[in-house]
């Protein structure tokens, strides 16, 4: 067992000295002027595609998020006119049903009115009749006592009529 | 860029890929080959191939470099000694059959080990206690060669993410950029949390450091062969790195757990040491793993190759070439997976250390 490790200081320290040295010679070397740019680059890459990645994600989003807002925009206005049109045939309806009601309501009124004028003139003329009539029969009567009571007896004779019966009240 | 379809041509692909491999593996076969050729020349009446020598010789560090046939490339020798530092060049040892006489002792190679050797050319042991060896060996150029790598990878990585801010991966950076997400999501996230960015350039560091290291042992050839993630003190000084980070960056509730766990005061004397041990042992465990399973598979292809020479007949490549083949492309797999392992746990190891408990 002593003979095998004999010598073994003498022999290997140097070596792993020599390996101790270039490893670590290395290993700064490389981390400060290899692996530092190297990852550096790929992180920076991998990030600068993630936000592309995303960007373009985002950008399909807003383009989505565009169209239906058109379509939704569209949908509106569709039915915003179909509104409006529904509207308008409504109110066309009403004027005219409106303008029917009062023209027939005019019409009536118009002839209601024109009938009591007719009527009111036939009470007029009817009773512009009634006063020539009279006033005929009148002269009619006057005429027939002027002629009844042309001589003196017949007058006595109805006074003295007249008197009888004032007498017997 | 006036060549590129040669390489666009799938079949010119395929068959330059193959070709490697078979070249590779033919490259090992000669590599053990030359160096039981040396040893032969040494003494001549020496016995019979050893496989058990070749293997550990091909896995374990070296003073040399082996290129190939006779070849091999020298390395500096730098000894740290009671009475001062020494530098020369490997090559004085002559393949550890001469003594080199030093400024203040002489030494001379013993397997690859140097030690002090007095006047009568015997070993000083008492002497050589006072020896420390910070040789450029095989494997610290192989790390170094590694570490090389790593960096011009990931500089140009970084420079083209500078350059190219913003937009998509291209070439070098569109093949590293997966792998970096794979340690993000799949290692750091789910097992620390969200404070995973603190880790990450340990995390990265050490998976790159031994998916490379573990690729370049699998190239037989001059700048790999080294076997530096399937050496224990590698693999010892990366769990210890991990061991210091996991440790350093312990919330109280790690530590409560550990010291005042949630058990019966009377089972304290049990369970702290126990806890303690835990401490230890999960970097033990990483380091023990990543260094068995390299040298496993090295193991495994050097011993199919030694095959040839074990039955001294060329017709055993037959069956072995392919198996080796079939070997390194399963290495190729293992050398990603110990990687990822190594990392996983180490991610795990500092999640536990770092998470909130709320009750």
């Amino acid at each position: 067992m002593e003979e095998l490790f004999e010598g073994l200081l003498n022999d290997h320290l140097g070596f792993v000295f020599w390996a101790a040295v270039a490893f670590v010679l290395l290993l700064i070397l490389l981390a400060k002027f290899a692996w530092k740019p190297i990852m550096a680059a790929i992180s920076e890459r991998e990030r600068s595609i993630e936000d592309a990645l995303l960007k373009a994600e985002a950008a399909k989003e807003e383009m989505a998020r565009l169209t239906n807002e058109n379509e939704q925009l569209l949908k509106q206005a569709r039915a915003e006119r179909d509104l409006i049109l529904n509207e308008a045939r409504k109110i066309k309806d009403q004027i005219v049903g409106e303008a029917k009601a009062q023209a027939n309501a005019e019409g009536a009124r118009m002839i209601e009115q024109a009938r009591i004028e007719i009527n009111s003139q036939k009470a007029v003329a009817l009773a512009d009749v009634k006063n020539q009539v009279a006033s005929l029969s009148v002269e009619i009567a006057e005429k027939l006592l002027r002629k009844q009571l042309a001589d003196q007896q017949a007058q006595d004779a109805m006074v003295a009529d007249l008197l009888k019966e004032v007498s017997v009240k | 860029m006036d060549f590129r379809h040669i390489l666009n041509s799938k079949k010119t692909l395929l068959s330059v890929i193959l070709g490697v491999f078979f070249t590779l593996t033919t490259c090992k076969t000669f590599a053990i080959q030359g160096e039981n050729g040396t040893t032969e020349a040494k003494n001549a009446e020496q016995e019979a191939f050893n496989p058990t020598t070749a293997i550990l010789e091909h896995i374990g560090d070296s003073h040399y470099w082996h290129v190939g046939g006779e070849t091999s490339i020298p390395l500096p020798v730098i000894l740290f000694t009671d009475k001062g530092m020494e530098m020369f060049s490997a090559s004085e040892f002559h393949h550890g059959t001469e003594a080199h006489q030093g400024k203040y002792y002489t030494y001379k190679l013993v397997e690859d080990k140097i030690r002090v050797v007095n006047a009568g050319g015997e070993v000083d042991k008492e002497a050589s206690k006072h020896i420390y060896d910070f040789s450029i060996t095989k494997n610290v150029v192989a790390l170094w060669i590694a570490g090389i790598i790593l960096l011009i990878i990931f500089f140009s990585v970084a420079a083209a993410y500078r350059k190219r801010a913003g937009k998509a991966p291209k070439g070098l950076q569109s093949f590293i950029e997966p792998v970096i997400m794979f340690v993000r999501d799949e290692i750091a996230r789910p097992n620390i949390g969200y404070r995973y960015e603190r880790y990450m350039p340990i995390l990265l560091t050490i998976f790159f450091f031994i998916w490379v290291n573990n690729l370049l042992g699998l190239i037989p050839l001059f700048p790999g062969g080294a076997n530096v993630t399937g050496n224990i003190l590698m693999t010892f000084v990366l769990s210890f790195i991990v061991m210091l980070v996991v440790n350093f960056s312990a919330n109280k509730y790690y530590w409560k757990h550990i010291f005042m766990p949630p058990v019966p005061v009377w089972l304290y004397p049990i369970m702290i040491p126990v806890e303690l041990i835990g401490v230890i042992s999960r970097p033990f465990a990483l380091m023990i793993r990543l260094y068995a399973n390299i040298s496993a598979g090295h193991i495994i292809v050097l011993s199919l190759i030694a095959l040839i020479f074990i039955f001294k007949s060329m017709w055993v490549s037959l069956v072995s070439v392919p198996f080796v083949l079939f070997m390194d492309v399963l290495e190729l797999l293992v050398a990603f997976l110990q990687a990822f392992i190594f990392t996983m746990l180490t991610a795990l190891f500092i999640g536990t250390a770092v998470e909130e408990h709320h009750h």
